[in-house]
C-alpha cells in the first residue's frame, strides 16, 4: 500500500503525516506537490493542515484550484481514500468533495488545545479498528473549524451515518461547552457518501506519540492501513 | 472598465466578526446599531473591449466560482464603464 501527502504552498503539517506514514503504519510514502497530477501510484493520499496559500480569499479557497486537485477529484470517485486534515478538511469542503463550509470559530480565536472527540461511527475505513462511541484526545489548531451546513445536508448526514467524530467532554458526553468552535451539532469529521473520503478538524497525526500528549490518532492510521491490507 | 463584486455572507451565517465590530461601536457611543455584518469587496479591473454583458456575464462566473462560496455567501456584480 502506498500513501502520498500533498504539498501545497503553506501546507506546515505535511511533515508530521508523512512521519507517521512512515514510521507508525510502516508503508512507504511520498510528498506529492501540489502541481503534479499524476496520483495512480498510490492506495490513499493525505491533505495535511496548515494554511494553504496563506488561507487568502477563505481558508481552502485557492487550493482547490491546484493542478492536483483536478487528478484527486478523479482518485476520489474511484473509490481511493482521501484524508484531509484541519486545511485539509477546509479545502475538501471548497473542492465540493465534501459538503457543508467551515466558517470562522464562534469566539473569534485561534485554538490551538488537546479536545476530545467521540467515535461515532466505526463504519468507515478511517474508523474501523476504534470502538463506537469511545474518546480520543486529539490536538485542534485552526481559526476556522465552525462546521456549518444547511437541515438538508445535515439530515443526510445524520441518515446516513456520516458524522464521524464530534467534540464531547472527556467522558463522552456531548455538551455545548466541548464544542470548541461552535461546528453544528459538535460535528468535528464527516465522510461522503462512498464513506471513502474523511475530513476532520481534530489533527490525528500529531497524537500518535505518548510524548506528544496522546497517541490516540494512531486509531485513525491503524484503520486505513488494516482497510488497505484488506483491499489489497 | 472596472466590476465591482460584492461578497456577504447568508443571512443566518455566523458573523462573530461582525458581531465583535459592532460591540466595539456600541462602547465608543454609537446608537441604534441593530446588526453589523461584515463583507468582502473587490474591485476587477477589465477590458472595455469585453462589452459590458460580457463582462458581467463572465464576472458573475468569478464570483460564484471563486471569489464566494456559495454554501455560505451571496455575491452581487455592478459593472462600471
Amino acid at each position: 500500500m502506498k500513501f502520498g501527502v500533498i504539498v501545497f504552498p503553506g501546507s506546515n503539517c505535511d511533515h508530521d503525516a508523512y512521519h507517521v506514514i512512515s514510521k507508525h503504519v510502516g508503508q512507504p510514502v511520498d510528498f506529492i506537490w501540489h502541481r503534479d497530477t499524476d496520483l495512480s501510484g498510490y492506495d490513499a493520499v493525505i491533505i495535511p493542515g496548515g494554511f494553504s496559500y496563506g488561507d487568502y480569499l477563505r481558508a481552502g479557497a485557492l487550493a482547490r484550484f491546484s493542478p492536483v486537485m483536478t487528478s484527486l477529484k478523479k482518485f476520489a470517485q474511484s473509490g481511493r481514500f482521501v484524508l484531509g486534515i484541519c486545511n485539509g478538511f477546509q479545502i475538501l469542503c471548497e473542492a465540493g468533495l465534501l459538503p457543508g463550509a467551515l466558517i470562522r470559530n464562534r469566539n473569534l480565536h485561534f485554538i490551538c488545545e488537546h479536545v476530545f472527540v467521540r467515535v461515532e461511527t466505526t463504519d468507515t475505513p478511517f474508523t474501523n479498528e476504534l470502538e463506537r462511541g469511545s474518546v480520543l484526545k486529539l490536538p485542534i489548531a485552526h481559526a476556522e473549524g465552525n462546521y456549518i451546513c444547511d437541515d438538508e445536508t445535515f439530515a443526510e448526514l445524520k441518515q446516513e451515518d456520516r458524522i464521524i467524530l464530534r467534540y464531547c467532554e472527556a467522558t463522552g458526553r456531548i455538551t455545548d461547552g466541548a464544542n470548541p468552535n461552535g461546528s453544528r451539532d459538535n460535528v468535528a469529521g464527516i465522510c461522503n457518501q462512498q464513506r471513502n473520503v474523511l475530513g476532520l478538524m481534530p489533527h490525528p497525526e500529531r497524537a500518535c506519540e505518548d510524548l506528544l500528549g496522546s497517541s490516540d490518532g494512531r486509531g485513525i492510521f491503524r484503520s486505513l492501513a488494516a482497510t488497505l491490507a484488506a483491499v489489497a | 472598465m472596472k466590476a465591482k463584486v460584492f461578497v456577504n455572507l447568508k443571512p443566518g451565517v455566523l458573523d462573530p466578526q461582525g458581531k465583535a465590530i459592532q460591540h466595539s461601536v456600541e462602547l465608543l457611543g454609537y446608537n441604534g446599531v441593530s446588526d453589523i455584518r461584515q463583507g468582502k469587496y473587490f474591485e476587477i479591473g477589465l477590458d472595455s473591449a469585453l462589452g459590458k454583458a460580457a463582462a458581467l456575464e463572465s464576472v458573475s462566473r468569478m464570483a460564484r466560482e471563486v471569489l464566494s462560496n456559495p454554501i455560505i455567501e451571496d455575491f452581487s456584480v455592478e459593472i462600471e464603464s
